[in-house]
């Protein structure tokens, strides 16, 4: 079981310029089921991706893969020829709002958005154009989302994922490969890694995912990586207080970090002396969450809740 | 991306929002002659001179070189002197101020220097208000806030008297509504002429903030005039960084002077990049990431001498760009790199580094850590390279290595 995504997923990609292309022969590569490519202008002609398979992905594929992914001129004609179900946007930053809105617009029920530096009012926008449609959008500015052996999607290193009983929700990339690395080494696994990205306004929240792992039969614990800056993990203590029923570990990064000055992600920055750390911190720990001081000890901070609610 | 005072009065003044006349000035001799023609246009004598730096808490604040002047001066010597007293009383002024370091609650001891004066005209003023528009992160939307406590720093009174702060939302489809505004000018107690300039300012100022992309805008105070008119006499903009590519006009206003300019070199190479007062340099991918590295650093005895992120697009340049970046810092004891390669490969990180130490050398101890996309090409690089690097199996691991290389934190 797995939340999201699946190897039922069928995904089209927006934007293929060098990263997208880059990433997309990667899942490919991975076993993800890459349906077609929207390039405006270049409809009708298709794109080959060809290379040698990775088999930390969807087992029991031949060694090598050359795949032809269709391009077509709009969402809409991908999602009608296709069946598309899922979508990757890589589009630039001046450009994402209008393809997140295109994508939700032609009904696609999922849309993951890696690109990074969308304008806030942009995504304002946006959220008030998803406001009402069944569609989930995941990002900006994150490393997308990935089913172990199943399907990637996203910038995320396949290598480092194993199936097993963990789901991850983090608003950094970087940190949820720290975190999945660790949850493989120490043999508890993923269900599924989510990341919601670092921008101050974004689809998809904590308490979102949260609640899915909660309702996943599959995923025995979650571990949810956050840094400084808003509430959302307050949010997200506070709802694990009063609903989650499975063991809870995390890590809060930006301790060290100054006051005032925006830490790389737009939505890591502590103003007027709000959203530190140590009240993200002691929120979570106050519902129960167990919290690793330095990020190498993430994977044992998982394992430990996982023991105190008897399930290691 | 902030901007001076008196280039957020630029703005607002070209959307029709009610600012004091005034003058930007560089000289002595462009303060003086700025007088007589905002005395004669606005027809008060009395002239205030700002200094124009980044940082805020002017009023209060006093230069190093001349601890009886403060940041911010009227100048009334024209009421019985006429213009000449008041072009006098400037010029002693323009004199100590301009190219002195000015020291706020905001600039930290060390102060800024002032380079550039706006000369303001004085305002006959009745009531002192605060206005800001900025984001609501949990609702995703603007909200305008205002408070009848103008001057006072907004956190003190929400925290102390919060039923003093008001809000109304937003709408991004629709803007602030006339009825919001109304209902703000009246919760802060405005009437008549003053009510109905008050509302008219406040629907401008949220329409300025999101048609020119705004991080913040604060005006503090917002004046009503005896006259009642409703003004901005300080007036406090940044910019949202993801957006300047759509605002030339605000990006022309970037004064490079004001800011850290090992940050400003940064931002040039794509690299997200802040000064810290440590001895541990650190050269990450993402945000998150990094964060933690200086976490980490400090967990285990170090002190981080800066935050970097090489963002996912960095390039073998940028890299190098970093590298000597972090290495121009004398209180640098120590590199760590920590790479965790996603959409960055750790091959390219490994070039980077391999050119920039073979263009700039390599004076203290350098611990590496890479994992993900491409990690064994990125390690053979390194290897290969013959470069004098202690490799970590872990974030911990090489915090650790680099703290103890580097003589603790001595």
């Amino acid at each position: 079981m797995s939340v999201l995504v699946n190897k039922n997923t069928k995904l089209i990609v927006q934007g293929l310029g060098d990263a997208g292309k880059f990433h997309t022969d990667k899942s490919i590569a991975y076993g993800t089921n890459v349906v077609g490519a929207v390039r405006p202008g270049k409809g009708g002609q298709s794109v080959r991706f060809e290379g040698e398979t990775d088999h930390s992905g969807v087992p029991g594929r031949a060694d090598t893969y050359s795949v032809d992914v269709p391009s077509f001129n709009t969402v809409k004609e991908a999602v009608e020829a296709t069946g598309a179900n899922a979508t990757v946007v890589f589009v630039p930053p001046p450009f994402a709002a209008d393809a997140i809105m295109e994508a939700a617009e032609a009904g696609i029920a999922l849309i993951i958005t890696i690109t990074e530096g969308i304008p806030i009012n942009d995504m304002v926008r946006v959220k008030e154009y998803l406001g009402g449609r069944d569609v989930r959008l995941v990002g900006p500015n994150c490393p997308g989302v990935i089913t172990p052996h199943e399907c990637k999607i996203g910038i995320m290193p396949g290598y480092i994922h194993q199936a097993g009983r963990i789901g991850v929700v983090s608003r950094s990339g970087t940190l949820t490969y720290e975190a999945v690395k660790q949850l493989t080494d120490n043999g508890l696994g993923q269900t599924t890694a989510v990341g919601i990205g670092g921008d101050p306004v974004n689809g998809t929240s904590f308490v979102d995912v949260l609640k899915i792992f909660n309702d996943d039969p599959a995923t025995e614990g979650v571990i949810m990586i956050g840094e400084i800056g808003g509430s959302a993990e307050e949010e997200a203590a506070a709802w694990i207080k009063a609903n989650m029923t499975k063991p809870v570990a995390s890590f809060i990064a930006g301790t060290t970090a100054p006051p005032g000055k925006r830490m790389g992600h737009a939505g890591a920055i502590i103003s007027g002396g709000q959203g530190t750390a140590a009240e993200k911190i002691a929120a979570l720990e106050g519902a129960g969450v167990v919290v690793a001081t330095t990020p190498s000890d993430m994977g044992s901070a998982m394992l430990e809740a996982m023991k105190r609610a008897g399930k290691a | 991306m902030k901007i001076h005072e008196y280039q957020a009065k630029v703005l607002m003044k070209q959307r029709g929002i009610a600012v004091p006349l005034g003058r930007m000035v560089t000289t002595v001799d462009e303060a003086v002659a700025a007088v007589r023609p905002l005395v004669e246009e606005s027809g008060n004598p009395v002239v205030v001179v700002k200094s124009q730096i980044h940082a805020g808490g002017r009023g209060k604040g006093r230069f190093v070189e001349h601890p009886d002047v403060a940041g911010v001066n009227v100048v009334t010597a024209g009421i019985s002197g006429g213009v000449e007293a008041a072009e006098a009383k400037v010029r002693e002024l323009a004199e100590k101020m301009l190219g002195s370091t000015l020291v706020t609650i905001q600039t930290g001891p060390e102060g800024k220097q002032v380079n550039r004066l706006y000369i303001e005209q004085g305002i006959d003023i009745e009531r002192e208000l605060y206005l800001s528009v900025v984001l609501d992160r949990a609702t995703s939307h603007n909200i305008v806030m205002a408070s009848t406590e103008g001057g006072m720093d907004i956190e003190e009174v929400a925290a102390e008297t919060p039923e003093k702060v008001l809000k109304e939302t937003v709408d991004r489809s629709y803007g602030l509504q006339g009825f919001q505004a109304r209902r703000l000018a009246f919760d802060l107690g405005l009437e008549g002429d003053a009510h109905k300039n008050g509302a008219r300012f406040m629907q401008a100022i949220s329409n300025l903030a999101t048609a020119l992309d705004t991080d913040m805008v604060e005006i503090n105070p917002l004046v009503v005039t005896k006259s009642g008119q409703v003004m901005a006499l300080d007036g406090k903009m940044s910019f949202d960084g993801n957006a300047l590519f759509r605002h030339k006009d605000v990006v022309a206003m970037r004064d490079l002077s004001e800011e850290d300019p090992a940050e400003v070199e940064a931002s040039k190479y794509g690299l997200s990049f802040i000064k810290l007062d440590g001895t541990i340099g650190c050269l990450v991918n993402g945000a998150g990431l990094a964060m933690a590295t200086m976490d980490t650093i400090k967990e285990v005895g170090g002190e981080p001498a800066n935050f970097l992120d090489v963002g996912g697009g960095a390039t073998t340049e940028n890299v190098t760009a970093a590298f000597k970046i972090i290495t121009r810092d004398p209180n640098v004891k120590g590199i760590f790199i920590n790479i965790f390669g996603g959409i960055m490969k750790c091959d390219t990180i490994a070039n980077g580094v391999v050119a920039a130490v073979q263009e700039v050398g390599l004076q203290v101890p350098l611990v590496v850590r890479l994992e993900g996309t491409n990690v064994e090409l990125g390690r053979k690089i390194i290897d290969e390279s013959g470069l004098n690097v202690v490799s970590a199996a872990n974030m911990k691991d090489g915090a650790r290595k680099i703290v103890e290389l580097a003589g603790g934190n001595q």
